[in-house]
């Protein structure tokens, strides 16, 4: 139309001879075609984003003025209950957290961390881990020689309740439980986070930070200046040992490297220790850890993507460095598992036989359900046929060696092999890292794979063999093995004050002592491992990986790893067995015959995504939001006994495990 | 298009008839035609509208923020001091830096005290209008609160007005560890720089301790409700034993410095009341104390803010801005608030001036007669000490004995021209029923003209009449203040009276310990106005619920003048004046006196203000103002050198640059 309209137009004008209008026209035209052509793109941009900013601050605006309503406003905290029944706060309280919840902070530094003077390394937003990673791990790494400061880097444990009430932003530790005890009373005088360098050894905190000196100062002041009420302990985690070895530490005279508090401090001054998932017998997930730096998570990350973190064109080696600072820190190997094959088990029995491994999972869905059913009701025929998992072998180079006889597999004594030879082409190493598997021939690598399981006992060999170095720094401050005669003055040293299995319980007999912890979630209980591959060119820095690809017919065997029962962190077995057991009225662990108590949670995964980690969860970190678990602490700070809070209460298995586990006592 | 509309009727006459159908074929067209180019027009107006154009704008200047934020996080962290680097020339090395290089480690441990106001406060309990509030500041940090909701905000840092401990239902407690007072907001450092240059030298957490307590509490209430002075007992005696048994240097600040006079009292009295440690504990635990800005014998600026909330800074701004603080319009009464919150606080009364007219000065004369107040440039100092050695005189002295003078012309007339007409026991008359204030309610409430007249025609007030002047005015607050603190001079120090926990915080009334190899050092700035004196008026508005304030006109143009905005100045460090500070170490606790049986050692070292030179410099690094003196790299090397084991001759003994020891001279005090 307008081509016809424009002709219609010029012919017009040309008859009247007016020339110079249509010009006009058609000048004042093209300045508009071109302004819009010019700005349209930018502009649209600039309209778009003004557009959604403006959406986005007026919805903002609209959540922080609107009221909660009634319904979603969360139900009434257990805090909040108990002190409307008139429990008040009676003994102080001392929470005592576990490894890698503690928060880090920079005193001195390398030049690449400058500007993060008393900045939080650790447990915070990690936001310097994406800024500069390598600086990061050079300055979480400890001394691989001492076990301390390496030379120019001061990284210590923030003081106070701040330290590990959260984690990073929004994840709580210790928060819930610090809202909950000040509802009912306690503040900074009668509450206080016993914070120490998770990353050390326990003695070496004493050495370093004195951090023992600290605690037991800590204790004495609170117990006087609250009226000489007792004090009540809440570790968790790895901290559960931590403060066994505290116990140990305080009573030692003081020439002899302890507290001086003498004989009776324990019976004068400690109430009740309350322990949260406590990892008395360690857990296997450590040996993983140490030995490939990998837990469940990781290998499943694997066989999602596999040349995510192991690709040589990027050169990455993510694992590489998490080993190297996972090595430096001496902790790690007080988790490892204790008491050996009477405890967990040896090549052909463990004490969790027969164990029926049907779990909820974390967070479940209904369709979830269904599937546990059906494959409840599947599971029925094939149990006839299949033989039973065989735990006791922690570490197991191919699926065949983790079911085959034990008279089948190779019959090798790590303590005999040679690790270093003379063949230079095989020093090699794939990118700039270096650590002590570079020492290690590949005649020994394979050797040490080849069809073999290692049972508790025997992987502690495997571990001394692939790096002594750490293993040699690491056992003089931890031992992981059942004491014969505990009268024996040796175990007077301070390594064995962390193993329930080689110390005693202080002479407190109105002591109490109970073990808090989830169940019901598949916890990491054995791995199988096979031989990364390598190409010819290089020797890979970590030679063993979980074998991802394993998936058993059952749940129990899933991404190479075999589950128990569990808290996601610390199998039954470890968390329970000492208050079952070992500890249960008078034995020679617990020769004042102490009162144990054993509470279980069983896990619930939270019913709606508004409940977060929900409230009731047994797992290792979450529970520390457990009504039941909070209410239980609150009773037992305000004055009650564990009678009160009604003794024993058990869902595992706990009870009939401990009866198979024949241990002298 | 209307040309063209015209100049078809002049054709139209003389077009034939066959042509006469093509004109009418044209016309049909064209206003098709026009009406499509007019609807175009208008639709392209309509596509701009003036919301989208709001959008644009929006867009523009959020992509604009976002590309400096990148910029910004994107800089390298030492590009900020490149740059100052670039402008200013090279930074002298902080003291942390300089003094390893000599070879100095951590030796003794270090016990920080903050002083008022420095100390961060959370919530543990609150009222229903502070949900959300668990453990989050109040008091050091952000302070966003105040703005969100204020009125809760003031009711929860109140204490209670019989007890001076927790209202019902509020719990607020100070926040522990080295975060409780190295910022008090962010960017504002208090302790920070200190702490990062004593890290330097190898201090970290467990030979440094930030001895926090509950600042708006009298001090023995610290111990009562929050066994503050067990829990610094026992942490230096942790301290001192595990680092090789050497004693730790205390270095309090401000308020704490009184803080820790009534804690080495406590800590050797006997138990229950004390600490139990035994006559020996400060000989025994204590190196050095290492008192920053100590307001020893109080401040002036204390009898300001309890009398009338107010300050200089606040009569600053009520003169540039007459009508704003009185108002009504706003029904604001922010000074009423402040006044209500702040009189809860016991602790503020600890600092009201001490020792009476015997330290202070009386009507005719005071320490400090004579002195001039130089400007802060440079020249002006000159001027000053030339004008000084000349002998000439260009201004009569100023009186600072007169803490409060209602009216300029009394605040210079002779003694012998005042007549006063003594206050203390006229009768405070009805009150007036007003209206206006009833929200917030002071003690001014039960006084009535009557009163408020004899307060005025009282006319001059020395310190010792000063607070006589507030136990009528406030018998509440001061009545519950007398319990806790005391504001004389001991006659007979031996006398069992002086056994009471009121006496402790004051050092005209208590003695040192026993601890002859103890070293007390008072560092302050000197060389900044700092209030002395005021001089007041009524305030005679009917809407007013404070009836005095500061008479702000009675100002001097005179560079040279120490009277500014109704307030007289002497040389001090911004909040403490050089007598209150440094009178105890010049005189009164030198050598071996009534004060200081066992003849501790003690030091002055004074630290000449010089502002910073430029913006880039922040708050200076040679500042000796209250505050920013806890920068002053001088300061801070002097206190590592002793934390590193040196004393007071390793550091160069006194460094005096006032008038203190002349000042000192004239006070006539037993010693």
């Amino acid at each position: 139309m307008s081509p016809l309209l424009r002709f219609r137009k010029l012919s017009s004008f040309s008859e009247d001879t007016i020339n110079p209008k249509p010009k006009q026209s058609a000048t004042v035209e093209k300045p508009k075609r071109r302004r819009s052509g010019r700005c349209s793109c930018v502009d649209s941009c600039c309209w778009l984003i003004g557009y959604l900013c403006t959406a986005w601050w007026l919805l903002l605006f609209l959540y922080h003025s609107v009221p909660v309503p009634a319904m979603l406003q969360a139900p009434e905290s257990p805090g909040t209950r108990l002190s409307r029944d008139g429990v008040k706060a009676f003994h102080p309280v001392i929470l005592v957290p576990g490894i890698v919840t503690g928060g880090l902070e920079l005193w001195e530094g390398r030049p690449c961390a400058e500007g993060l003077f008393r900045k939080r390394l650790w447990g915070a937003s990690f936001s310097e881990i994406l800024r500069r990673p390598l600086c990061w791990l050079e300055h979480l790494s400890l001394d691989s020689e001492t076990g301390l400061d390496p030379s120019g880097i001061r990284v210590r444990a923030v003081p106070g309740l701040v330290a590990a009430d959260y984690f990073a932003p929004c994840y709580f530790a210790w928060a819930v439980l610090i809202e909950n005890l000040a509802k009912i009373g306690y503040e900074g005088k009668n509450l206080h986070m016993a914070s120490y360098d998770w990353r050390l050894s326990f003695h070496n905190t004493e050495v370093r930070d004195q951090s023992l000196s600290r605690l037991k100062s800590k204790i004495e002041l609170m117990y006087a200046t609250n009226g000489f009420k007792k004090v009540v302990v809440v570790p968790h985690s790895m901290g559960a040992i931590y403060f066994l070895h505290f116990l140990k530490w305080v009573e030692t005279p003081l020439p002899d490297g302890g507290g001086g508090g003498g004989p009776g401090w324990c019976a004068k001054h400690i109430k009740s220790v309350v322990n949260i998932g406590p990892a008395f017998l360690g857990v296997p997930k450590a040996v993983s850890n140490l030995l490939s730096a990998e837990g469940k998570d990781i290998a499943y990350a694997r066989s999602l993507a596999p040349g995510l973190l192991d690709s040589e064109l990027l050169k990455l080696q993510t694992l590489e460095h998490l080993m190297r600072m996972s090595h430096s820190w001496d902790s790690i190997v007080s988790l490892l598992p204790k008491g050996g094959e009477a405890i967990w088990g040896d090549l052909d029995s463990h004490a969790e036989e027969g164990l029926n491994c049907i779990y909820s999972k974390r967070k479940s869905s209904q369709l979830s359900l269904s599937n546990l059913h059906k494959q409840n009701y599947s599971l029925k025929p094939v149990s006839r046929v299949k033989e039973p998992a065989k735990y006791g072998r922690i570490v197991s180079f191919g699926k065949r060696a983790s079911e085959l006889p034990s008279s089948q597999l190779s019959t090798l004594n790590v303590k005999e092999l040679s690790r270093v030879d003379g063949n230079s082409n095989d020093s090699t190493s794939c990118g700039e890292f270096w650590s002590e598997y570079n020492e290690m021939s590949r005649e020994s690598i394979v050797k040490v794979a080849e069809n073999t399981a290692y049972t508790a006992t025997t992987v502690l060999d495997l571990l001394r063999f692939i790096a002594p170095k750490m293993m040699r720094r690491a056992e003089a401050h931890f031992s992981h093995g059942i004491a014969d005669d505990l009268d024996d003055p040796k175990y007077g040293h301070y390594k064995y004050w962390s193993n329930p299995l080689e110390t005693k319980l202080p002479e407190a007999p109105e002591m109490e002592m109970y073990c808090l912890y989830g169940v019901g979630i598949p916890t990491e209980r054995s791995y199988i491992y096979k031989l990364a591959t390598s190409s010819g060119k290089c020797k890979s820095s970590i030679p063993f990986r979980i074998d991802g690809s394993l998936d058993g017919d059952d749940v129990c065997l899933k991404g190479g790893t075999r589950f128990a029962d569990g808290d996601e962190s610390v199998p039954v077995i470890s968390a329970g067995f000492m208050c079952a057991k070992g500890w249960r009225g008078k034995t020679r662990f617990n020769p004042s015959g102490m009162d144990t108590f054993l509470r279980e949670y069983k896990h619930k995964p939270p019913g709606s995504l508004l409940e977060s980690r929900g409230t009731e969860s047994g797992a290792h970190v979450d529970i520390m939001g457990n009504v039941g678990l909070i209410e239980d602490v609150l009773r037992i700070a305000a004055g009650a006994s564990g009678q009160e809070i009604g003794g024993d209460r058990i869902y595992s298995d706990v009870m009939r495990m401990s009866e198979r586990i024949s241990i002298k006592l | 298009m209307p040309l063209i509309h015209r100049k078809k009727p002049t054709e139209k006459p003389s077009t034939p008839p066959s042509e006469e159908v093509v004109h009418d074929e044209d016309s049909q067209k064209k206003p098709h035609e026009s009406s499509k180019s007019h609807h175009k027009k208008s639709n392209g107006g309509g596509k701009w509208s003036c919301i989208d154009s709001c959008c644009w704008f929006i867009g523009c200047v959020c992509v604009t923020w976002w590309f400096l934020l990148f910029l910004y996080n994107a800089m390298p962290a030492s590009f900020p001091q490149y740059v100052t680097e670039r402008i200013t020339g090279p930074l002298p090395d902080p003291p942390g830096v300089k003094l390893k290089k000599e070879g100095l480690k951590a030796k003794h441990p270090v016990v920080f005290i903050p002083g008022i106001v420095t100390g961060g406060l959370e919530l543990w309990e609150g009222k229903q209008c502070a949900d959300g509030l668990f453990r989050k500041r109040l008091w050091g940090g952000t302070f966003g609160e105040v703005y969100k909701r204020p009125l809760c905000w003031v009711e929860h840092m109140s204490l209670d007005n019989e007890t001076g401990l927790d209202p019902a239902g509020i719990r607020v407690r100070a926040v522990s560890g080295l975060v409780a007072a190295d910022y008090f907001a962010p960017g504002y450092f208090v302790w920070a720089v200190l702490i990062a240059n004593l890290a330097h030298i190898g201090y970290e957490e467990k030979n440094m301790y930030m001895a926090a307590y509950d600042w708006r509490l009298s001090f023995q209430n610290t111990e009562v409700r929050d066994q503050t002075l067990s829990r610094m007992k026992s942490n230096i005696e942790l301290m001192v034993s595990t680092n090789g048994g050497k004693k730790a240097v205390i270095v309090p600040h401000s308020m704490g410095v009184l803080y820790f006079l009534h804690f080495m009292k406590w800590v050797e009295a006997p138990a229950p009341l004390g600490g139990g440690g035994g006559p020996d504990w400060c000989a025994k635990y204590i190196k050095a104390v290492m008192n920053i800005g100590g307001p020893f014998l109080g401040v002036p600026k204390a009898v300001a803010g309890l009398f009338s909330a107010e300050a200089k800074d606040v009569a600053v701004a009520r003169a540039i801005a007459p009508g704003f603080l009185d108002t009504d319009i706003f029904r604001l009464q922010t000074l009423q608030h402040v006044m209500r919150m702040t009189r809860t606080w016991d602790s503020t009364m600890s600092m009201l001036p001490k020792g009476g007219d015997t330290i202070w000065g009386g009507l005719d004369w005071s320490p400090e007669k004579g002195h001039t107040c130089c400007g802060k440039k440079q020249k002006n100092n000159e001027t000053c000490g030339e004008a000084g050695e000349n002998g000439v005189s260009k201004k009569s002295p100023v009186n600072y004995g007169r803490m409060i003078s209602f009216g300029k012309e009394v605040a210079e007339a002779a003694p012998s021209e005042i007549n006063n007409i003594d206050f203390r026991g006229a009768v405070k008359g009805q009150s007036i029923p007003n209206h206006t204030c009833r929200d917030v309610w002071t003690e001014y409430h039960d006084m009535g003209i009557a009163g408020i007249k004899a307060i005025a025609e009282y006319k001059v007030y020395t310190a010792g009449e000063a607070i006589d002047l507030l136990h009528y005015v406030a018998p509440k607050m001061m009545a519950r203040g007398a319990a806790h603190f005391s504001y004389g001079i001991a006659d007979d120090l031996d006398d069992t009276k002086y056994q009471d926990p009121k006496y402790w915080s004051n050092p005209l009334e208590t003695k040192l310990p026993n601890a002859p190899e103890m070293e007390i050092y008072s560092l302050y700035g000197v060389g900044i106005p700092t209030e002395r004196a005021y001089v007041y008026k009524l305030n005679q508005s009917p809407d007013s619920c404070i009836p005095f304030q500061i008479f702000t006109s009675a100002h001097e143009e005179d560079e040279d003048s120490c009277l500014k905005a109704g307030v007289y100045n002497v040389d001090g460090d911004e909040t403490v004046p050089v007598l209150s500070a440094g009178y105890m170490c010049a005189k009164a606790w030198r050598g071996k006196t009534r004060f200081n049986p066992s003849g501790i050692k003690t030091y002055i070292r004074e630290y000449n203000h010089s502002p910073p030179a430029n913006l880039l410099e922040g708050r200076g690094t040679q500042s000796g103002a209250h505050v920013d003196i806890m920068g002053n790299f001088a300061l801070i090397e002097d206190i590592m050198r002793v934390a590193a084991g040196g004393n007071g001759s390793d550091i160069g003994h006194d460094q005096v640059h006032s008038g203190i020891f002349e000042w000192s001279e004239r006070i006539d005090l037993k010693l």
